[in-house]
């Protein structure tokens, strides 16, 4: 197997906070990777960095074997990086169909740019992605009246559209309700199997446990431990740094 | 889509058929008056409108069109009906003006941007006063045309109507348009918009410079019909305001809006000018009206009119919409969207 990304050592901060430190990572192509940690752990920062959002301070990150450290974020999506956010972000004042053929890539025949948004082909498959991910009926409406965990599928789907080689997402289960967490994660294992690669970051240990065939954890910036659920569930330092202040932690509300 | 076409060519007709109904000057200046507002309401609205950048500076393009004509017209001893052919070099030099203010003022954000657009404006006006080309503080007189005096303002009528015509025709065009589609993603999430792939800077540019030539033929006709293009009224704060106002009432980033407020609105300033010697009384509820505007319909007569429309189609048509995922309530069941969206879990 081999890594579709690669984190090499990276590190950022913001002035005195050492938001990633010596951070590196791997996943695999095809797999669904989890990505855990505490608040404040750099998880978020890491899909900014990984993303193009934030630049990194030093370290490499590569896609493929392709080095994509710093790239403007419309260059890393081009190359197959696509990413959800944690505070989903749509487009509330386009309608769901306008929001999923933002990302559709220019095909060669549809060139000039005042050709109609979306060809007929491009069309069908935004709506067959709206059939998937269950938001079809909501096609024509604005996407400012959808559901907050609408919302999180409509950012799935809009970002799948491009098809990505991989999709990081943050938070997919956070403050969604447990009938739309399972569809959700049938969805991803279905992408899954169709060859599609995730990385995910979730506080919902159930939804990553359940999902995810390698874990990752982070702890102030740094992988404090890496392996299969099974391990990282007993890894005494993954309890030191995560698991064992539970009880205090309003993170521990999804498990 | 049948009843849209149906109504715009409705509008059209009756624009149309207007100056040969109504023969009375004074209501016909009115008119032009209110064709040439609104071909740059409906081309402000193409820029502002679907990018979400306010422009306050609009009067630049304006104004700079009405000096390339006044200007090159007296260079080149242009007179009679020849004059018009200075149209397109108005939109020219207004597009010139867009590329070399859009690289610097649209590499900021919003807020930021409508300030810069204002100090432009500014620098016009200051710029117009002093020099000589531009004939300082006492202007630039235009060519009068020797037209029939009965039929004075028809020429200007028509002239404006086709510019409100293909103003209106390139908006409809950008708004179904991929490129009107990225204009709309950048103006509700430039960043998320950019992280998908829209080139956000040549996209923004290109709509202002579209919405700048517009702007600059429309300043180029006005400066022919009012005969004289001077600082203080070529570069005219108030013409920003009410352009603004026009595309706010009407709605910000529909076809129609910017259209329908310049048609209400210019009609009733003018109107109202003309009634109350006092010019400052317009200015005052023009002042008003966009307060009233902004505080009770903030997004427009066309938005809210369609919102109402879908509501109560929505109603009728409930039971068939009824594809949401599991456990997921109904669209139209979950108002609180945007609240839910602030209580991080």
């Amino acid at each position: 197997m081999t890594a579709l990304l690669r984190v090499s050592a990276v590190s950022k901060a913001f002035g005195g906070v050492q938001a990633l430190d010596d951070c590196t990572l791997e996943v695999e192509e095809g797999a669904v990777a989890g990505l855990i940690g505490p608040n404040g752990s750099g998880k978020t920062t890491l899909f900014n960095v990984m993303t193009g959002y934030e630049r990194v301070d030093g370290g490499e990150i590569h896609l493929d074997g392709r080095r994509i450290t710093n790239l403007a974020p419309r260059r890393v999506f081009a190359l197959g990086i696509g990413r959800t956010f944690q505070l989903t972000r749509i487009f509330p004042r386009l309608t769901v169909m306008e929001n999923m053929l933002i990302a559709v890539p220019r095909s060669g025949r549809r060139h000039h740019p005042l050709a109609r948004a979306g060809g007929r082909a491009d069309r069908r498959r935004a709506a067959d992605l709206l059939e998937f991910t269950g938001l079809a009926g909501h096609a024509d409406a604005l996407a400012d009246t959808l559901s907050y965990g609408q919302r999180k599928l409509l950012e799935l789907s809009y970002v799948l559209i491009a098809d990505p080689r991989i999709v990081l997402l943050d938070e997919p289960a956070g403050g969604v309700n447990p009938t739309l967490v399972h569809h959700l994660a049938d969805r991803i294992r279905e992408l899954n199997a169709a060859g599609r690669t995730f990385l995910i970051v979730e506080h919902n240990m159930e939804f990553v446990m359940g999902l995810c065939g390698h874990v990752t954890v982070l702890d102030s910036g740094t992988v404090v431990a890496s392996g299969p659920p099974q391990i990282i569930r007993g890894d005494p330092r993954v309890l030191d740094a995560y698991l064992g202040t539970a009880g205090e932690d309003d993170d521990a509300a999804g498990r | 889509m049948i009843w849209r076409a149906g109504g715009a060519l409705a509008v059209l007709a009756i624009l149309a058929v207007f100056p040969l109904a109504v023969t009375n000057a004074a209501v016909t200046t009115i008119a032009v008056d209110t064709l040439i507002f609104a071909a740059v309401a409906v081309a402000w609205n193409i820029f502002s409108g679907y990018s979400g950048y306010v422009s306050l500076g609009h009067a630049l393009f304006f104004g700079g069109g009405a000096y390339t004509v006044g200007i090159a017209g007296r260079a080149w001893h242009s007179t009679g009906d020849a004059v018009f052919a200075l149209l397109p070099l108005a939109g020219a030099v207004a597009a010139g003006l867009a590329v070399v203010t859009g690289v610097f003022a649209l590499r900021v954000r919003r807020h930021t941007f409508v300030v810069i657009t204002i100090a432009f404006f500014f620098i016009a006006q200051i710029t117009a006063s002093n020099l000589t080309v531009t004939g300082g503080s006492s202007g630039i007189l235009a060519p009068s045309p020797n037209w029939d005096a009965a039929t004075f303002n028809n020429p200007f009528y028509y002239l404006a109507l086709a510019l409100l015509v293909a103003a209106t025709g390139a908006s409809w065009l950008i708004r179904g348009s991929r490129f009107g589609l990225q204009l709309r993603a950048i103006r509700d999430d430039e960043d998320r918009a950019a992280g998908l792939g829209v080139r956000a800077m040549p996209v923004k540019l290109a709509a202002y410079v579209i919405s700048a030539i517009l702007t600059g033929m429309a300043g180029g006709l006005w400066f022919y019909f009012i005969g004289q293009a001077l600082p203080q009224f070529a570069f005219d704060p108030l013409f920003d305001l009410s352009v603004v106002v026009m595309a706010f009432f009407g709605g910000l980033g529909t076809i129609s809006g910017p259209l329908l407020g310049a048609l209400v609105i210019e009609p009733a300033q003018q109107y109202l000018t003309l009634q109350y010697t006092n010019e400052y009384l317009s200015e005052i509820l023009l002042g008003v009206l966009f307060l009233l505007v902004l505080i009770g319909l903030p997004r427009g007569v066309i938005p809210t009119g369609a919102e109402k429309i879908a509501s109560l189609r929505a109603r009728r048509t409930r039971p068939a919409a009824g594809a949401a995922p599991p456990g997921e309530a109904p669209a139209g069941a979950t108002p609180g969207g945007a609240a839910v969206r602030e209580a991080k879990p």
